[in-house]
C-alpha cells in the first residue's frame, strides 16, 4: 500500500510497512539525510522536524500517523536562501560537529513561531530534549535570541 | 582532466580529491626534511599538503579530520594566511589516506611545564605511547596536537605556494626582480601595480622547481590567523547539508545493522534467524561469528529484523559484575608498580607538628556517545573496496579492513567525511572493519551498517574505571608531601595490540598524565602507576589518562589545602609559582575573572582545579547553586595559555566543549557492568548536560607560553575535579567517587 507524503511541498509515494518511522522514510527512502538519527527513543533531538509546523521526533512517528504536511531542515531554508535562524547560526558560529544541528534548528523554529520572545528559562524549557555532545549550548541560546529579534523586526 | 595528470608529474596523485579543471601542486619537493622543532626521525621522508588552485579559488587540503573541533578552519588559515587570500576564497578538503599526512606532534609528545629548552623536544620520552602512531599509520587526528603539528608544515605550504605564484608571474611578464612583487587578496601584483588573479598564474607555478626556503610572516603582519575566523563547515552544518558517514547515499545502496556480543569479546553460539529472513525489507542475515548483522532495504527494517533474530552469546573474558571489576583494579594498586612517574625528594620524612592526609578515589567506565553513532559505508567488489567512514586514523582503518576482506592496502580506499563528534572513539576502526565485511557478504553493492544508539554504548572502548590511593603532608600552611598510586587498565597497551597485534612492555607514561608532571613545588613527591589486566575494551576519551588523573590529583590537592586551613586557589597558585609562571598566572586570572574571594554566601558553593595536560596549562573555576529542585551549576570561568592563539573564537569554543564533556561524565557517566555486559543502553542512562544545566561560562586566553598548547583536550580534565571542590564548598561532603549525581541530588534536565 503506497501512502502520499508532503515533504518541503514535494509529493512523494511511499511504499513502506505503516510502522515505518518518518526519520527513516525521510533518510533512507527519500533521500533527506539532513534529519539525524541519534538515539530512536526520542531522548536526543537529533531527528526533529516539523508536522502541521509543529516539532515532533521524527523517530517516534509511524508513517501512518503522518497526518500533514512534513517540514525538514532542508525545507526551512537552504545554503542560497537561509532561514533567519538559520542565518542566526552561520552568525554566531554555533555548530562544532554540527550533526545535532539540523535538530536543534528545527526545535528552535517552533520555541519562535510560538513564543516570538523567549526567556532565558522558555529557551531551557524549549531546548533541554536537543542534546549536543561538543557542547554548544551557549551559542544556540545566542542565535536562538538573535533570530528572536531579527524576527521582531530587529 | 589532461592537465591535472600534465602538472601533478613531480606532485602527488590526489586521487578523487582532484578538481577538474584545476591546477594542484605540491608545495614542496616530494623530500625535504623540515626544521626543528617538529622534524621526524633521521631519515624519515617528511611530505606536505596541496594547495589547489582553480577558476573558483583556492583549495586547502587539510590532512585532519574534522570531527567538531574547528581544525580544518585552523589548518586552512595557517595556509591562507600566507598564501594571501581571501578567507572567503578558500575551499577547505580532507585529505586521502596517506603516509604524507603523518602526525609528527602527535609522535614528539606535548610540551611540559619544565621543558627548559622551549617545548616539543624537551619531552622525548622512551614510552609504550611513542610507539603508538606509528602502529596507527601516522595520520591520526588525536592527542590535541594537530594545530601544532600542522602550524609549521601548513603556513611553509601556504608561503611555498605564494612564492612560486610570484615567480610565475615575473616568469611569464618578465619584468624586474622578484624582490619588487607583492601579493595580495588572490592576486599578484606587478611593480607598477597590475594584478595577476592567481588561477592564471597557477599552471606555470606548478612547473617552477620550489625555492629552496621561503620567509614567513611577522605575527604582527598576521591577517587571519590569530584572528576570529569564520568557518568553512558551518553554513553546510546550520542548512542540513554537510555529509556525515552517516549520510552516504550511492545507487543501489541497501542498509544494514549490528548486533555483535554485549558480551565483549565473546563469541557467538549459535543463531536462528528463521523469523527474521521473511520479514519485510530484509535482504540478507549475515554471520560475523561474534555477531551478525541484517541487510535490509530500509535501516529501521534491518533494526526490527535484527531483533527478532534468536542468538546464544557465548561469556567474556572478564569478571561478571562490577564490584569484581572494580576490585580488581584496586587489587593492582598492591602489585608492583608499572612505573614511577616522579619521585622527588625523600618519601620517608616526617616533620613535627604536621598534618597527615590520606583519601582513596574512584572513577568508572565512561562511553564516548558521539552523536553521530557509528556507522560506515562499504563497497566491495571482489577486487576493491571502498569505505566511507568518519574516523581519525584512515590509514590504520584502511590496512584492518583490507586484512578483513583479503585484499591488498591499496586495493582499499577509505573516504572520510565529517564525523558527528569524534572524542576518541572514531580512532577505533571496528566500524569501519564491520562495514567492510558485511560488504563483502553481497558483492557490489553499496551497504551503509549503522549502529543503533544501543549497540554504540554497549560496544565501546571505554574511559577505563580507575582507582588511586593518595597520601600528604601539610606543614606550616604548605604541602610537604604528596605520594600517589594509580591503577586502571592500560590503553597504550591494548590500543598497541589492536592496531599492531604486538604486545607491548615497558612503563606506560601516558597511564600517569596529568598527575606525574604537574608543576606543584612540593619537596617529597611521588607518582607511580600501577595496569589492571583486564580484557574490558578500553580506549582513548578525550583526554585520555588525564581525564581520571586531573580529577584525582585536584581533588586531593583540594583536600591539602583544606587541611592546611588555605584558600584553595591561593594554595595553589604559592605551589606552583615556584615552578611555572605561566600556570601560576592562569590562576591569577581565573581568580581575577571569577572575583574570587575565598568566601561564598550560605547556599553557593566555588571550587577550583588547575592542570596542565597537552601542552597546556588550564585553571577553571566552578560555581555551584543550591536551589528548591537541587543543585545548579551555575557558572564556570576559564583561563588557559595556549602560547599563540591562532583562532581565539575556536579556542573558548573548544576550551567550553572540553568542560561541558567533562562535567557530563563527572555529573552523570557511568558504564557499570552486571552479567558480563555494560548495563546502559540509551541516552536515558547515560546522560549528559543539556541546555538548562550546563554553567554559563567565561574563557579567557592568554599567550605567556613560548611554545603552542593543544586546545581540544586541556578543557576536561580540570573540569571534574573544579565541580568535585564546588560541591565540597556548598555541603562539606567530599566527592570521591564519580559519578556525583549518585551522591549528589542535581537539578534535573
Amino acid at each position: 500500500m503506497t501512502k502520499t507524503l508532503v515533504v518541503n511541498n514535494t509529493s512523494y509515494q511511499i511504499d513502506l510497512p505503516d510502522d515505518v518511522p518518518l526519520l527513516w522514510v525521510l533518510r533512507d527512502e527519500i533521500g533527506l539525510t539532513g534529519t539525524k538519527f541519534g538515539c530512536g527513543v526520542s531522548a536526543c533531538g537529533a531527528c526533529t522536524v516539523h508536522i502541521n509546523g509543529a516539532s515532533v521526533r521524527s523517530c517516534q512517528v509511524p508513517l501512518s500517523d503522518v497526518d500533514g504536511p512534513v517540514t525538514t531542515i532542508e525545507g526551512l531554508g537552504t545554503p542560497d536562501n537561509m532561514a533567519i535562524l538559520q542565518k542566526a547560526w552561520v552568525s554566531h558560529q554555533v555548530a562544532q560537529c554540527g550533526y545535532c544541528q539540523s535538530g536543534q534548528i528545527m526545535q528552535a523554529a517552533d520555541l519562535l513561531a510560538h513564543n516570538p520572545n523567549p526567556t532565558d528559562q522558555d529557551i531551557d524549557d524549549a531546548m533541554n530534549g536537543n542534546l549536543c555532545r561538543c557542547g554548544t549550548y551557549s551559542r544556540i541560546r545566542a542565535a536562538i535570541k538573535t533570530a528572536a529579534s531579527e524576527m521582531n523586526g530587529g | 582532466m589532461g592537465r591535472i595528470k600534465k602538472y601533478t608529474r613531480r606532485a602527488f596523485v590526489i586521487g578523487s580529491a582532484a578538481v577538474a579543471g584545476g591546477v594542484a601542486f605540491g608545495v614542496y619537493q616530494a623530500k625535504r626534511s623540515l626544521p626543528n622543532p617538529l622534524s621526524a626521525s633521521a631519515g624519515e621522508t617528511v611530505l606536505n599538503p596541496y594547495v589547489i588552485i582553480d577558476q573558483n579559488g583556492v583549495t586547502i587540503i587539510a590532512p585532519r579530520a574534522e570531527m567538531g573541533q574547528g581544525i580544518h578552519s585552523a589548518l586552512a588559515a595557517m595556509v591562507a594566511e600566507e598564501l594571501d587570500v581571501d578567507w572567503r576564497d578558500v575551499t577547505v578538503l580532507h585529505g586521502p589516506p596517506a603516509q604524507i599526512y603523518y602526525n609528527g606532534a602527535l609522535m614528539q609528545g606535548h610540551a611540559r611545564y619544565d621543558d627548559r629548552e622551549g617545548g616539543f623536544l624537551g619531552n622525548l620520552q622512551a614510552s609504550a605511547m611513542d610507539v603508538l602512531p606509528k602502529t596507527l599509520g601516522l595520520q591520526v587526528t588525536g592527542g590535541s596536537t594537530s594545530s601544532i603539528d600542522g602550524f609549521e608544515k601548513m603556513r611553509m605550504a601556504g608561503a611555498m605556494a605564494r612564492e612560486m605564484l610570484k615567480m610565475a608571474a615575473v616568469k611569464q611578464g618578465g619584468g624586474p626582480d622578484i624582490g619588487q612583487w607583492r601579493t595580495e587578496n588572490g592576486f599578484v601584483i606587478s611593480p607598477d601595480e597590475t594584478k595577476i588573479v592567481y588561477a592564471d598564474l597557477a599552471e606555470i607555478a606548478a612547473t617552477l622547481t620550489p625555492p629552496k626556503s621561503v620567509p614567513l610572516k611577522a605575527e604582527k603582519d598576521w591577517k587571519i590567523l590569530s584572528h576570529d575566523m569564520p568557518r568553512p563547515d558551518m553554513l553546510a552544518k546550520s542548512t542540513g547539508t554537510a555529509q556525515y558517514g552517516a549520510d552516504k547515499r550511492l545507487k543501489g545502496m541497501k542498509f544494514a545493522t549490528v548486533r555483535m556480543n554485549p558480551h565483549l569479546g565473546g563469541v557467538m553460539l549459535s543463531m536462528n534467524s528463521d523469523v527474521a529472513q521473511k520479514m519485510a525489507g530484509v535482504e540478507r542475515i549475515v554471520d560475523l561469528e561474534t555477531g551478525f548483522a541484517v541487510i535490509a532495504s530500509n535501516t529501521w527494517l534491518a533494526m526490527q529484523a535484527a531483533d527478532a533474530v534468536e542468538v546464544v552469546w557465548g561469556k567474556a573474558d572478564f569478571p561478571s559484575t562490577n564490584a569484581a571489576i572494580n576490585r580488581k583494579i584496586e587489587d593492582s594498586l598492591e602489585n608492583p608498580a608499572n612505573s614511577t612517574g616522579r619521585e622527588d625528594g625523600d618519601l620517608s620524612k616526617r616533620y613535627d607538628g604536621a598534618i597527615s592526609v590520606a583519601a582513596d578515589y574512584h572513577v568508572p567506565f565512561l562511553a564516548h556517545t558521539t552523536m553521530e553513532p557509528m556507522n560506515a559505508t562499504a563497497l566491495f567488489t571482489g577486487e576493491t573496496l571502498e569505505i566511507w567512514c568518519g574516523n581519525q586514523a584512515p590509514l590504520a582503518l584502511r590496512d584492518a579492513a583490507a586484512n578483513a576482506v583479503g585484499l591488498d592496502g591499496e586495493k582499499v580506499h577509505v573516504h572520510v567525511p565529517f564525523m558527528g563528534g569524534g572524542f576518541g572513539r572514531r580512532v577505533e576502526a571496528d566500524a569501519g572493519v564491520l562495514a567492510a565485511r558485511i560488504a563483502k557478504a553481497m558483492p557490489n553493492t553499496p551497504i551503509k551498517t549503522m549502529w543503533r544508539r544501543e549497540e554504540d554504548i554497549q560496544h565501546d572502548f571505554y574511559r577505563p574505571a580507575a582507582a588511586a590511593q593518595f597520601h600528604g603532608i601539610v606543614h606550616d600552611g604548605k604541602a610537604v608531601l604528596l605520594d600517589a598510586k594509580i591503577a586502571a587498565p592500560s590503553v597504550t597497551r591494548q590500543s598497541v595490540k589492536r592496531f599492531s597485534g604486538f604486545e607491548t612492555g615497558g612503563a606506560d607514561s601516558a597511564h600517569l598524565e596529568a598527575a606525574a608532571e604537574q608543576p606543584y613545588a612540593i619537596e617529597n613527591y611521588r607518582i607511580r602507576g600501577y595496569l589492571t589486566d583486564l580484557n574490558i575494551p578500553v580506549g582513548y576519551w578525550r583526554s585520555v589518562a588525564s581525564s581520571f588523573n586531573g580529577f584525582f590529583h585536584e581533588s586531593f590537592i583540594d583536600e591539602m589545602a583544606h587541611a592546611a586551613g588555605a584558600d584553595p586557589l591561593a594554595f595553589r597558585r604559592d605551589l606552583i609559582a615556584p615552578n611555572s609562571q605561566s600556570a601560576a598566572t592562569v590562576l591569577d586570572v581565573v581568580q581575577e575573572m571569577s572575583n574570587w574571594t575565598g568566601t561564598t554566601p550560605k547556599g553557593i558553593g566555588r571550587g577550583v582545579a588547575f592542570t596542565w595536560s597537552f601542552g597546556t596549562p588550564v585553571a577553571q573555576v566552578i560555581e555551584v547553586q543550591q536551589t528548591d529542585d537541587g543543585i545548579k551549576i551555575t557558572k564556570a570561568w576559564i583561563a588557559c595559555d595556549v602560547g599563540t592563539a591562532l583562532d581565539p573564537r575556536n579556542i573558548r569554543a573548544q576550551m567550553e566543549s572540553g568542560l561541558i564533556y567533562g562535567l557530563s561524565a563527572a555529573v552523570h557517566g557511568e558504564i557499570s557492568f552486571e552479567n558480563g555486559r555494560v548495563e546502559q543502553r540509551n541516552f536515558p542512562d547515560y546522560d549528559a548536560l543539556r541546555m538548562g544545566t550546563v554553567p554559563q561560562t567565561e574563557v579567557r586566553i592568554l599567550e605567556n607560553n613560548t611554545h603552542l598548547g593543544g586546545v581540544g583536550e586541556p578543557g576536561t580534565p580540570p573540569s571534574m575535579p573544579a565541580l568535585a571542590n564546588a560541591l565540597f564548598d556548598l555541603t562539606g561532603t567530599r566527592a570521591r567517587t564519580l559519578p556525583l549525581a549518585k551522591s549528589f541530588d542535581f537539578i534535573s534536565a
